[in-house]
Protein backbone atom coordinates (compact mmCIF):
# COMPACT_ATOMS: atom_id res chain seq x y z
CA UNK A 1 0.00 0.00 0.00
CA UNK A 2 1.18 3.52 -0.68
CA UNK A 3 0.87 6.21 1.96
CA UNK A 4 -1.04 9.25 0.61
CA UNK A 5 0.63 11.45 3.20
CA UNK A 6 4.19 10.45 2.32
CA UNK A 7 6.47 12.96 0.63
CA UNK A 8 8.53 10.10 -0.83
CA UNK A 9 8.14 8.98 -4.42
CA UNK A 10 5.06 6.83 -4.49
CA UNK A 11 5.51 3.33 -5.81
CA UNK A 12 2.33 1.98 -7.36
CA UNK A 13 1.07 -1.43 -6.26
CA UNK A 14 1.43 -2.81 -9.76
CA UNK A 15 4.69 -1.67 -11.36
CA UNK A 16 4.33 -0.10 -14.79
CA UNK A 17 4.65 -2.16 -17.92
CA UNK A 18 7.90 -1.24 -19.69
CA UNK A 19 10.13 -2.48 -22.49
CA UNK A 20 13.84 -3.04 -22.00
CA UNK A 21 15.83 -2.59 -25.21
CA UNK A 22 19.12 -4.48 -24.88
CA UNK A 23 22.36 -3.57 -26.67
CA UNK A 24 23.53 -6.15 -29.26
CA UNK A 25 26.81 -6.69 -27.39
CA UNK A 26 24.84 -7.49 -24.23
CA UNK A 27 22.50 -9.90 -26.04
CA UNK A 28 25.53 -11.70 -27.46
CA UNK A 29 26.71 -12.53 -23.94
CA UNK A 30 23.45 -14.27 -23.01
CA UNK A 31 22.39 -16.80 -25.64
CA UNK A 32 18.63 -16.76 -26.08
CA UNK A 33 18.13 -13.23 -24.79
CA UNK A 34 16.02 -11.10 -27.18
CA UNK A 35 16.73 -7.48 -28.10
CA UNK A 36 13.42 -6.32 -26.54
CA UNK A 37 12.03 -7.59 -23.24
CA UNK A 38 8.55 -6.73 -21.91
CA UNK A 39 8.32 -6.64 -18.11
CA UNK A 40 6.93 -4.72 -15.14
CA UNK A 41 9.41 -2.61 -13.19
CA UNK A 42 9.14 0.48 -10.99
CA UNK A 43 12.76 1.62 -11.32
CA UNK A 44 15.82 0.93 -13.43
CA UNK A 45 17.22 -1.11 -10.50
CA UNK A 46 14.07 -3.22 -10.44
CA UNK A 47 14.27 -3.71 -14.20
CA UNK A 48 17.91 -4.86 -14.04
CA UNK A 49 17.11 -7.19 -11.13
CA UNK A 50 14.42 -8.82 -13.23
CA UNK A 51 16.70 -9.15 -16.22
CA UNK A 52 19.25 -10.79 -13.91
CA UNK A 53 16.65 -13.32 -12.75
CA UNK A 54 15.93 -14.31 -16.33
CA UNK A 55 19.57 -14.26 -17.45
CA UNK A 56 21.78 -14.83 -14.38
CA UNK A 57 24.86 -12.62 -14.47
CA UNK A 58 23.33 -9.83 -16.55
CA UNK A 59 23.34 -7.46 -13.54
CA UNK A 60 27.14 -7.80 -13.28
CA UNK A 61 27.50 -6.79 -16.91
CA UNK A 62 25.41 -3.64 -16.42
CA UNK A 63 26.31 -2.58 -12.85
CA UNK A 64 29.47 -2.58 -10.79
CA UNK A 65 29.68 -3.40 -7.07
CA UNK A 66 29.49 0.26 -5.92
CA UNK A 67 26.64 -0.37 -6.89
CA UNK A 68 25.94 1.82 -9.89
CA UNK A 69 25.47 1.55 -13.64
CA UNK A 70 28.85 0.86 -15.23
CA UNK A 71 30.69 3.91 -16.51
CA UNK A 72 30.51 2.88 -20.16
CA UNK A 73 26.92 1.63 -20.06
CA UNK A 74 24.24 4.20 -20.82
CA UNK A 75 20.68 3.66 -19.66
CA UNK A 76 18.20 6.02 -21.29
CA UNK A 77 14.63 6.58 -20.08
CA UNK A 78 12.39 9.18 -21.72
CA UNK A 79 15.42 10.44 -23.67
CA UNK A 80 17.50 11.11 -20.55
CA UNK A 81 20.42 9.20 -19.02
CA UNK A 82 19.06 7.31 -16.05
CA UNK A 83 20.43 6.06 -12.73
CA UNK A 84 19.47 2.93 -10.79
CA UNK A 85 16.87 4.89 -8.82
CA UNK A 86 15.24 6.49 -11.86
CA UNK A 87 11.49 5.68 -11.71
CA UNK A 88 9.78 4.12 -14.71
CA UNK A 89 6.32 4.97 -16.02
CA UNK A 90 3.77 2.99 -17.99
CA UNK A 91 4.95 2.09 -21.51
CA UNK A 92 8.48 3.39 -20.95
CA UNK A 93 11.18 2.18 -23.33
CA UNK A 94 14.38 1.63 -21.32
CA UNK A 95 17.45 1.57 -23.57
CA UNK A 96 20.51 -0.26 -22.19
CA UNK A 97 23.30 0.84 -24.52
CA UNK A 98 27.06 0.47 -24.82
CA UNK A 99 28.75 3.89 -24.85
CA UNK A 100 31.63 4.88 -27.11
CA UNK A 101 34.67 3.13 -25.67
CA UNK A 102 37.69 1.09 -26.56
CA UNK A 103 40.48 1.22 -29.11
CA UNK B 1 48.77 -42.02 -27.09
CA UNK B 2 49.38 -39.20 -29.58
CA UNK B 3 49.68 -35.77 -28.03
CA UNK B 4 48.77 -32.29 -29.19
CA UNK B 5 49.69 -28.87 -27.87
CA UNK B 6 47.53 -25.76 -27.65
CA UNK B 7 48.95 -22.25 -27.40
CA UNK B 8 46.55 -20.01 -25.49
CA UNK B 9 46.98 -16.31 -26.29
CA UNK B 10 45.20 -13.57 -24.38
CA UNK B 11 45.05 -10.40 -26.46
CA UNK B 12 43.58 -6.93 -26.47
CA UNK B 13 40.81 -8.26 -28.72
CA UNK B 14 39.97 -11.70 -27.39
CA UNK B 15 41.45 -15.16 -26.90
CA UNK B 16 43.22 -17.00 -29.71
CA UNK B 17 44.15 -20.69 -29.75
CA UNK B 18 46.82 -22.29 -31.94
CA UNK B 19 46.96 -26.06 -32.18
CA UNK B 20 49.63 -28.46 -33.40
CA UNK B 21 50.62 -32.08 -33.02
CA UNK B 22 53.63 -32.90 -30.86
CA UNK B 23 56.06 -32.20 -33.71
CA UNK B 24 55.04 -28.51 -33.50
CA UNK B 25 55.89 -28.01 -37.18
CA UNK B 26 52.55 -26.56 -38.34
CA UNK B 27 49.90 -24.71 -36.42
CA UNK B 28 46.21 -24.00 -36.93
CA UNK B 29 44.93 -20.71 -35.48
CA UNK B 30 41.39 -20.26 -34.14
CA UNK B 31 39.72 -17.15 -32.72
CA UNK B 32 39.05 -14.53 -31.62
CA UNK B 33 37.02 -15.94 -28.73
CA UNK B 34 35.46 -14.38 -25.61
CA UNK B 35 33.46 -11.86 -27.67
CA UNK B 36 36.74 -10.01 -28.43
CA UNK B 37 36.95 -8.78 -24.82
CA UNK B 38 40.41 -7.67 -23.70
CA UNK B 39 41.80 -10.87 -22.18
CA UNK B 40 44.78 -10.66 -19.87
CA UNK B 41 45.46 -14.32 -19.14
CA UNK B 42 44.36 -17.68 -20.53
CA UNK B 43 45.21 -21.00 -18.87
CA UNK B 44 44.08 -24.60 -19.19
CA UNK B 45 43.68 -27.37 -16.67
CA UNK B 46 46.09 -30.03 -17.98
CA UNK B 47 43.98 -32.79 -16.40
CA UNK B 48 40.68 -31.87 -18.07
CA UNK B 49 41.60 -29.54 -20.92
CA UNK B 50 39.15 -26.93 -19.59
CA UNK B 51 40.27 -23.47 -20.67
CA UNK B 52 39.83 -20.36 -18.50
CA UNK B 53 40.31 -16.80 -19.80
CA UNK B 54 40.36 -13.78 -17.51
CA UNK B 55 39.92 -10.21 -18.55
CA UNK B 56 37.82 -7.12 -18.33
CA UNK B 57 35.70 -5.18 -20.74
CA UNK B 58 35.24 -1.40 -20.52
CA UNK B 59 31.50 -1.85 -21.03
CA UNK B 60 30.77 -4.98 -19.07
CA UNK B 61 33.45 -5.25 -16.38
CA UNK B 62 35.52 -8.23 -15.24
CA UNK B 63 34.81 -11.89 -15.91
CA UNK B 64 36.39 -15.30 -16.24
CA UNK B 65 35.43 -17.11 -19.44
CA UNK B 66 35.40 -20.90 -19.62
CA UNK B 67 35.43 -23.46 -22.42
CA UNK B 68 35.17 -27.22 -21.86
CA UNK B 69 35.46 -28.07 -25.57
CA UNK B 70 38.83 -26.50 -26.36
CA UNK B 71 37.39 -23.20 -27.52
CA UNK B 72 34.34 -24.17 -29.54
CA UNK B 73 31.88 -22.77 -26.99
CA UNK B 74 32.35 -20.41 -24.07
CA UNK B 75 30.47 -19.24 -20.99
CA UNK B 76 31.44 -16.46 -18.63
CA UNK B 77 30.87 -15.60 -14.98
CA UNK B 78 31.81 -12.98 -12.42
CA UNK B 79 29.48 -14.10 -9.62
CA UNK B 80 31.22 -13.10 -6.40
CA UNK B 81 34.14 -11.56 -8.27
CA UNK B 82 33.57 -8.25 -6.52
CA UNK B 83 34.73 -6.20 -3.57
CA UNK B 84 32.29 -4.92 -0.96
CA UNK B 85 29.76 -2.21 -1.80
CA UNK B 86 31.36 1.22 -1.70
CA UNK B 87 34.88 -0.04 -2.38
CA UNK B 88 36.59 0.56 -5.73
CA UNK B 89 35.08 -2.12 -7.98
CA UNK B 90 37.10 -4.87 -9.65
CA UNK B 91 38.06 -3.62 -13.10
CA UNK B 92 39.62 -6.68 -14.72
CA UNK B 93 41.01 -10.14 -14.11
CA UNK B 94 44.78 -10.22 -14.66
CA UNK B 95 45.99 -13.68 -13.70
CA UNK B 96 44.65 -17.19 -13.31
CA UNK B 97 46.11 -20.33 -11.75
CA UNK B 98 44.75 -23.78 -11.07
CA UNK B 99 46.08 -26.15 -8.43
CA UNK B 100 45.06 -28.74 -5.88
CA UNK B 101 42.97 -26.12 -4.06
CA UNK B 102 40.96 -25.01 -7.07
CA UNK B 103 41.02 -22.00 -9.36
CA UNK B 104 42.45 -18.60 -8.38
CA UNK B 105 42.13 -15.19 -10.02
CA UNK B 106 44.24 -12.09 -9.45
CA UNK B 107 42.51 -8.83 -10.27
CA UNK B 108 42.82 -5.06 -10.60
CA UNK B 109 42.73 -3.23 -8.19
CA UNK B 110 45.04 -5.83 -6.66
CA UNK B 111 43.26 -8.65 -4.89
CA UNK B 112 42.86 -12.40 -4.99
CA UNK B 113 39.74 -14.50 -5.53
CA UNK B 114 39.14 -18.26 -5.28
CA UNK B 115 36.69 -20.54 -7.04
CA UNK B 116 35.93 -24.04 -5.80
CA UNK B 117 33.47 -24.79 -8.60
CA UNK B 118 35.48 -24.27 -11.74
CA UNK B 119 34.92 -20.56 -12.16
CA UNK B 120 31.15 -20.48 -11.69
CA UNK B 121 31.30 -18.58 -8.38
CA UNK B 122 34.11 -16.69 -6.67
CA UNK B 123 35.09 -15.81 -3.11
CA UNK B 124 37.32 -12.91 -2.15
CA UNK B 125 40.44 -13.93 -0.19
CA UNK B 126 40.19 -10.99 2.16
CA UNK B 127 43.42 -11.65 4.05
CA UNK B 128 45.50 -10.16 1.26
CA UNK B 129 43.38 -7.02 0.94
CA UNK B 130 43.43 -6.68 4.73
CA UNK B 131 47.23 -6.70 4.89
CA UNK B 132 48.36 -3.69 6.97
CA UNK B 133 50.46 -2.44 4.05
CA UNK B 134 47.47 -2.24 1.67
CA UNK B 135 47.21 1.56 1.95
CA UNK B 136 50.83 1.82 0.79
CA UNK B 137 50.35 -0.17 -2.42
CA UNK B 138 50.75 2.13 -5.41
CA UNK B 139 49.95 1.27 -9.02
CA UNK B 140 52.69 0.69 -11.57
CA UNK B 141 52.39 1.74 -15.20
CA UNK B 142 49.89 -1.05 -15.86
CA UNK B 143 47.74 -0.23 -12.84
CA UNK B 144 47.55 -1.79 -9.36
CA UNK B 145 47.40 -5.33 -10.71
CA UNK B 146 47.91 -8.79 -9.24
CA UNK B 147 49.54 -10.31 -12.32
CA UNK B 148 51.63 -13.15 -10.92
CA UNK B 149 50.05 -16.08 -9.17
CA UNK B 150 52.17 -19.08 -8.11
CA UNK B 151 50.61 -22.06 -6.34
CA UNK B 152 52.52 -24.70 -4.43
CA UNK B 153 52.18 -27.92 -6.46
CA UNK B 154 51.14 -30.06 -3.47
CA UNK B 155 50.22 -27.77 -0.56
CA UNK B 156 47.13 -25.75 -1.38
CA UNK B 157 47.76 -23.47 1.60
CA UNK B 158 50.91 -21.97 0.08
CA UNK B 159 50.50 -19.19 -2.50
CA UNK B 160 52.85 -16.51 -3.81
CA UNK B 161 51.51 -13.43 -5.62
CA UNK B 162 53.20 -10.57 -7.45
CA UNK B 163 51.59 -7.14 -7.37
CA UNK B 164 52.74 -4.08 -9.31
CA UNK B 165 54.06 -2.24 -7.55
CA UNK B 166 53.61 -3.62 -4.06
CA UNK B 167 55.94 -6.60 -4.52
CA UNK B 168 55.80 -10.30 -3.73
CA UNK B 169 53.58 -11.62 -0.94
CA UNK B 170 53.34 -15.17 0.45
CA UNK B 171 50.76 -17.05 2.47
CA UNK B 172 51.22 -20.40 4.20
CA UNK B 173 47.67 -20.60 5.53
CA UNK B 174 45.53 -20.46 2.42
CA UNK B 175 45.34 -16.68 2.29
CA UNK B 176 44.39 -15.67 5.83
CA UNK B 177 47.76 -14.04 6.54
CA UNK B 178 50.42 -12.78 4.15
CA UNK B 179 54.07 -11.78 4.40
CA UNK B 180 56.00 -9.51 2.03
CA UNK B 181 58.84 -11.45 0.37
CA UNK B 182 61.02 -8.83 -1.29
CA UNK B 183 64.28 -8.93 0.66
CA UNK B 184 67.19 -8.42 -1.72
CA UNK B 185 65.17 -6.92 -4.60
CA UNK B 186 65.86 -3.31 -5.56
CA UNK B 187 63.64 -0.32 -6.06
CA UNK B 188 65.87 1.93 -8.19
CA UNK B 189 63.12 4.54 -8.40
CA UNK B 190 63.45 5.35 -4.67
CA UNK B 191 66.13 7.54 -3.05
CA UNK B 192 69.52 5.83 -2.81
CA UNK B 193 69.25 5.06 0.90
CA UNK B 194 65.77 3.51 0.52
CA UNK B 195 66.31 1.10 -2.36
CA UNK B 196 65.74 -2.16 -0.44
CA UNK B 197 62.39 -1.60 1.31
CA UNK B 198 60.26 -4.35 2.83
CA UNK B 199 57.70 -3.85 0.07
CA UNK B 200 56.86 -1.52 -2.81
CA UNK B 201 59.14 -3.22 -5.33
CA UNK B 202 57.82 -3.49 -8.87
CA UNK B 203 57.77 -7.22 -9.52
CA UNK B 204 56.96 -8.02 -13.17
CA UNK B 205 56.90 -11.81 -13.22
CA UNK B 206 57.25 -14.60 -10.67
CA UNK B 207 57.73 -18.28 -11.57
CA UNK B 208 58.56 -21.50 -9.69
CA UNK B 209 61.30 -23.95 -10.65
CA UNK B 210 59.86 -27.40 -11.49
CA UNK B 211 60.22 -29.91 -8.68
CA UNK B 212 61.72 -27.29 -6.34
CA UNK B 213 58.87 -25.33 -4.75
CA UNK B 214 61.29 -23.24 -2.72
CA UNK B 215 63.19 -22.04 -5.79
CA UNK B 216 61.53 -19.02 -7.35
CA UNK B 217 62.69 -16.79 -10.17
CA UNK B 218 61.63 -13.19 -10.57
CA UNK B 219 61.83 -10.61 -13.34
CA UNK B 220 61.56 -7.26 -11.63
CA UNK B 221 61.36 -3.71 -12.97
CA UNK B 222 64.82 -3.44 -11.41
CA UNK B 223 66.69 -6.67 -12.00
CA UNK B 224 66.38 -10.42 -12.32
CA UNK B 225 66.47 -12.61 -9.19
CA UNK B 226 66.48 -16.16 -7.83
CA UNK B 227 65.36 -17.29 -4.38
CA UNK B 228 66.19 -20.66 -2.84
CA UNK B 229 63.86 -20.27 0.16
CA UNK B 230 60.45 -19.39 -1.19
CA UNK B 231 61.21 -15.72 -1.57
CA UNK B 232 62.55 -15.02 1.92
CA UNK B 233 65.79 -13.83 0.33
CA UNK B 234 66.49 -12.93 -3.30
CA UNK B 235 69.84 -12.98 -5.12
CA UNK B 236 70.53 -11.03 -8.29
CA UNK B 237 71.08 -13.12 -11.44
CA UNK B 238 71.28 -10.20 -13.87
CA UNK B 239 75.05 -10.35 -14.53
CA UNK B 240 75.61 -11.33 -18.15
CA UNK B 241 72.24 -10.03 -19.38
CA UNK B 242 71.97 -6.98 -21.68
CA UNK B 243 69.87 -4.99 -19.20
CA UNK B 244 68.25 -5.29 -15.80
CA UNK B 245 64.78 -4.53 -17.22
CA UNK B 246 62.16 -6.80 -18.72
CA UNK B 247 58.70 -8.14 -18.08
CA UNK B 248 58.26 -11.92 -18.42
CA UNK B 249 60.05 -14.99 -17.09
CA UNK B 250 59.39 -18.63 -17.98
CA UNK B 251 60.52 -21.73 -16.15
CA UNK B 252 61.51 -24.95 -17.89
CA UNK B 253 58.94 -27.76 -17.49
CA UNK B 254 61.46 -30.20 -15.95
CA UNK B 255 64.85 -28.58 -15.32
CA UNK B 256 64.91 -26.31 -12.25
CA UNK B 257 68.22 -24.79 -13.38
CA UNK B 258 66.83 -23.54 -16.72
CA UNK B 259 65.05 -20.23 -17.09
CA UNK B 260 64.03 -18.05 -20.04
CA UNK B 261 63.94 -14.24 -19.94
CA UNK B 262 63.32 -11.47 -22.48
CA UNK B 263 65.33 -8.43 -21.36
CA UNK B 264 64.31 -5.12 -22.92
CA UNK B 265 66.68 -2.23 -23.43
CA UNK B 266 65.67 -0.33 -20.28
CA UNK B 267 62.78 1.27 -18.44
CA UNK B 268 63.58 4.80 -19.64
CA UNK B 269 65.12 3.73 -22.97
CA UNK B 270 61.96 2.76 -24.87
CA UNK B 271 61.38 -0.76 -23.52
CA UNK B 272 62.10 -2.69 -26.72
CA UNK B 273 64.60 -5.30 -27.86
CA UNK B 274 68.17 -4.17 -27.09
CA UNK B 275 69.68 -2.59 -30.24
CA UNK B 276 66.51 -3.56 -32.13
CA UNK B 277 67.70 -7.20 -32.21
CA UNK B 278 65.34 -9.78 -30.72
CA UNK B 279 66.66 -12.43 -28.36
CA UNK B 280 65.37 -14.75 -25.69
CA UNK B 281 67.99 -15.33 -23.00
CA UNK B 282 68.41 -18.77 -21.42
CA UNK B 283 70.32 -19.97 -18.41
CA UNK B 284 71.10 -23.64 -17.74
CA UNK B 285 72.75 -22.98 -14.37
CA UNK B 286 70.00 -21.15 -12.47
CA UNK B 287 71.20 -17.71 -13.52
CA UNK B 288 74.98 -18.08 -13.27
CA UNK B 289 75.50 -17.67 -17.02
CA UNK B 290 73.27 -16.62 -19.90
CA UNK B 291 73.01 -17.45 -23.59
CA UNK B 292 71.27 -15.25 -26.19
CA UNK B 293 68.94 -17.25 -28.46
CA UNK B 294 68.45 -15.40 -31.77
CA UNK B 295 68.19 -17.98 -34.56
CA UNK B 296 65.00 -17.15 -36.48
CA UNK B 297 64.19 -13.99 -34.52
CA UNK B 298 64.35 -10.57 -36.24
CA UNK B 299 67.82 -9.03 -35.92
CA UNK B 300 67.00 -5.62 -37.41
CA UNK B 301 64.38 -3.05 -36.43
CA UNK B 302 62.79 -5.19 -33.70
CA UNK B 303 61.27 -2.42 -31.63
CA UNK B 304 58.71 -4.51 -29.81
CA UNK B 305 58.14 -5.33 -26.18
CA UNK B 306 56.85 -8.48 -24.51
CA UNK B 307 54.56 -8.19 -21.50
CA UNK B 308 54.59 -9.93 -18.10
CA UNK B 309 52.68 -13.10 -18.95
CA UNK B 310 53.59 -13.38 -22.64
CA UNK B 311 56.52 -15.84 -22.43
CA UNK B 312 56.04 -19.51 -21.64
CA UNK B 313 57.15 -23.07 -22.25
CA UNK B 314 55.32 -26.33 -23.01
CA UNK B 315 55.75 -29.71 -21.31
CA UNK B 316 56.91 -31.67 -24.37
CA UNK B 317 60.41 -33.08 -24.87
CA UNK B 318 62.36 -31.05 -25.88
CA UNK B 319 60.45 -28.17 -24.34
CA UNK B 320 58.79 -25.62 -26.59
CA UNK B 321 59.22 -21.91 -25.82
CA UNK B 322 56.76 -19.24 -26.95
CA UNK B 323 56.33 -15.48 -26.71
CA UNK B 324 53.91 -12.87 -28.00
CA UNK B 325 54.68 -9.21 -28.64
CA UNK B 326 52.86 -6.00 -27.91
CA UNK B 327 52.54 -5.65 -31.70
CA UNK B 328 50.74 -8.95 -32.12
CA UNK B 329 53.47 -11.29 -33.37
CA UNK B 330 53.70 -14.79 -31.92
CA UNK B 331 57.04 -16.61 -31.97
CA UNK B 332 57.70 -20.28 -31.17
CA UNK B 333 60.63 -22.60 -30.64
CA UNK B 334 60.29 -26.40 -30.56
CA UNK B 335 63.88 -26.92 -29.36
CA UNK B 336 64.15 -25.07 -26.04
CA UNK B 337 64.90 -21.75 -27.74
CA UNK B 338 67.70 -22.82 -30.08
CA UNK B 339 65.68 -21.86 -33.18
CA UNK B 340 62.54 -19.84 -33.70
CA UNK B 341 59.62 -19.34 -36.11
CA UNK B 342 56.98 -16.63 -36.31
CA UNK B 343 53.58 -18.37 -36.09
CA UNK B 344 51.41 -15.30 -36.62
CA UNK B 345 52.35 -11.72 -37.56
CA UNK B 346 49.18 -9.78 -37.05
CA UNK B 347 47.32 -10.75 -33.91
CA UNK B 348 46.07 -7.96 -31.62
CA UNK B 349 48.45 -6.82 -28.87
CA UNK B 350 49.35 -9.99 -26.98
CA UNK B 351 48.97 -9.85 -23.18
CA UNK B 352 49.69 -13.47 -22.31
CA UNK B 353 50.82 -16.79 -23.75
CA UNK B 354 50.35 -20.18 -22.08
CA UNK B 355 50.29 -23.75 -23.35
CA UNK B 356 48.64 -27.06 -22.55
CA UNK B 357 49.53 -30.53 -23.81
CA UNK B 358 46.59 -32.91 -24.22
CA UNK B 359 45.84 -36.32 -25.65
CA UNK B 360 45.11 -35.94 -29.37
Amino acid sequence: MTNPGSSLTQVPDVPPSVTAVLAPALVNLFPGAPRRVELRAATVRDLIDQLNERWPGMRDRLCDSTPRIRRHINVFVRGERALLDTPLTENSDVYLLTAISGG
Amino acid sequence: MARKVLILAGTKKGTFILESDASRRSWELRGPFCDTWPINHVIADPKTGTIYAGGGNEWFGPAVWKSTDQGKTWTHSSEGLAYKEGEEPVKAVWSLAIGPGGLYAGVEPAGLFHSADGGQTWTHIEGLSNHPSRQDWHPGGGGLILHSLVLHPEDDKQIWVGISSAGVFYTADGGETWQPRNKGTRADYLPEDQRYPELGQCVHSLVMAPGMPNRLYQQNHCGMYRSENGGQQWESIEAGLPSSFGFPAAAHPRDPDSLFLLPLNGDIAGRYMPDGKAAVWRTRDSGGTWQALRDGLPQTNAFFGVLRQALTTDSLEPAGVYFGTGGGALFASADEGDSWNCLSDYLPAIHSVETVVLDA
